[in-house]
């Protein structure tokens, strides 16, 4: 049972918790094919998207994800609100905690900014990506389409390619992936390590590998999740050129070769075409990319619903 | 709260013979159409199974089998103090105008087949949808009753009718236990 008021990141909840949240979202799956795709069960309640950062998959997924189970969707974006003129992040959730929203879906820049709000809300809080903190609901999702695809979620060589500083994606999936002891390769570029991802190899232990070689990273892997360069955070330059990145860090048809031959290659979204992931591996046999949206409206469904649907604890 | 055992109402014998006859009172009742056997979640899942293989025993023609899990569809939701466990709901594709008899193991309050009702109107509109059960036990706070009904009991609303099926729980029989502190 999930007993947490608001879902902040993948690192405090427990193996049985992550795979409650899966489980319920193999039930809502279904509800996404039938010809008329909505359930009562949220009835009433009332569900705030409040992105303080640009967003199109994430924000409608939960859109849909609430309006599948006909909670009221409401859609707040920092350029068109009060936000822009100078109201602080704390002022605007006590105003939506006012207004008896149930539901606050947060996606802001600055890490932990989902956390101060859950202290001060009565809504539960969902952290929809916060600065290069945690992005639980990708990794759930992503959690969710590998074990569709793989039937489990331990002993799996997984590799996570790419922008790793500035990826909140990454650090939800080596919390989660390595909670359930698979193996995963973090591989990127010296300076798109961030440093203190030595301290976590260190916590924890055999579970968590660094390599600077994708070579190394790809080779038998079963799961190649390649990240975005996000260029809009970087204020310097992190690499010569973006021929160069991808001739190092880019993800062709060559290179999936030499992972297993059921290897499946993930990619949360948007992608560079060209930079980190070459245009025929994207839409090639490999890819479960398509999956991974799809998934992202049965998962969010279902952490609505085990967040709202029902109120107290088990017994 | 423990339950202990009241009586037991009926033995293994009696729930398959049972079982059997409401298969065939379906079949009387739907001659000549074809009809579609859709459970509720969980007890109701194995007799829709059961009561389609003792069809097909008669008419030579399996019929379709749906499985419904109404908790999306609770009217207190909000108020039960557990989260109840959504199971999946696999409803054949194109039941429009077909005859549905709906399954499930005791009639009680009759929210739960109110909640079944409205969900089975999201996936179309039927010619027709029955009830079929395996004990009436009284006490509705709606107004609904089913068509086909294994046994009708009274019973005092601290009862709680158990019915097990081999399938779930390993034996076919029927309890009525009492709730005690």
């Amino acid at each position: 049972m999930l007993k947490h008021k608001d879902l902040l990141g993948i690192e405090n909840l427990t193996c049985d918790e992550i795979l409650e949240i899966l489980t319920t979202a193999e039930s809502f799956q279904e509800v996404s094919s039938r010809p008329i795709k909505k359930v009562p069960a949220l009835r009433g309640k009332t569900v705030i998207n409040l992105f303080f950062e640009a967003s199109t998959r994430t924000r409608t997924s939960f859109e849909i994800a609430g309006k599948r189970l006909s909670a009221d969707v409401v859609n707040i974006s920092s350029a068109t609100s009060s936000v822009s003129k100078g109201e602080t992040l704390i002022d605007t959730a006590k105003t939506l905690d006012a207004m008896a929203a149930d539901c606050v879906v947060v996606r802001h820049a600055a890490s932990g900014a989902p956390l101060t709000l859950s202290k001060l809300t009565k809504a539960s809080i969902v952290n929809a990506g916060d600065g290069a903190h945690e992005h639980p609901t990708q990794a759930l999702l992503d959690a969710y389409t590998i074990r569709q695809r793989k039937g489990r979620l331990d002993n799996l060589k997984i590799a996570i390619i790419g922008d790793i500083t500035h990826s909140r994606v990454a650090r939800s999936n080596l919390h989660l992936l390595t909670k359930f002891k698979s193996h995963v390769w973090l591989c990127s570029a010296p300076t798109l390590m961030p440093v203190e991802i030595a301290g976590m190899v260190r916590d924890n232990g055999s579970y968590l590998h660094l390599t600077h070689s994708m070579a190394e990273a790809v080779a038998n892997a079963d799961v190649i999740m390649m990240l975005r360069v996000q260029f809009e955070r970087m204020s310097e330059s992190f690499f010569p050129s973006v021929r160069e990145y991808f001739r190092y860090y880019g993800l062709t048809r060559q290179r999936v070769e030499t992972a297993k031959p059921d290897v499946i290659i993930m990619h949360p979204g948007p992608m560079n075409r060209g930079v980190e992931i070459a245009s025929d591996v994207a839409d090639g046999p490999y890819s479960v990319i398509l999956d991974q949206v799809s998934s992202g409206v049965a998962v969010r469904m279902a952490i609505l619903y085990l967040l709202l649907g029902a109120h107290g604890s088990s017994d | 709260m423990a339950l202990k055992l009241n009586y037991q109402l009926m033995k293994a014998e009696e729930v398959r013979s049972t079982l059997d006859r409401i298969a065939q009172d379906v079949l009387k009742a739907n001659s000549g159409r074809s009809v579609v056997l859709v459970g509720i979640h969980r007890r109701g899942v194995p007799m829709a199974q059961r009561m389609a293989s003792a069809i097909a025993a008669t008419t030579q023609k399996e019929p379709q089998i749906g499985v419904l899990d109404i908790n999306l569809y609770r009217d207190d939701l909000t108020r039960v103090a557990f989260q109840p466990v959504v199971r999946r709901t696999d409803v054949p594709p194109n039941i429009d105008d077909h005859d549905v008899i709906l399954i499930d193991d005791v009639l009680y309050t009759g929210r739960t087949i109110r909640a079944a009702l409205d969900a089975l109107c999201d996936f179309g509109r039927m010619r027709s949808i029955q009830l079929a059960v395996m004990i009436d036990r009284g006490h509705r706070e709606l107004p609904i009753e089913a068509n086909f009904i294994g046994k009708r009991i009274s019973t005092k609303d601290t009862e709680v009718v158990e019915v097990k099926l081999r399938e779930i729980d390993g034996e076919d029989a029927i309890y009525v236990m009492e709730k005690s502190d």
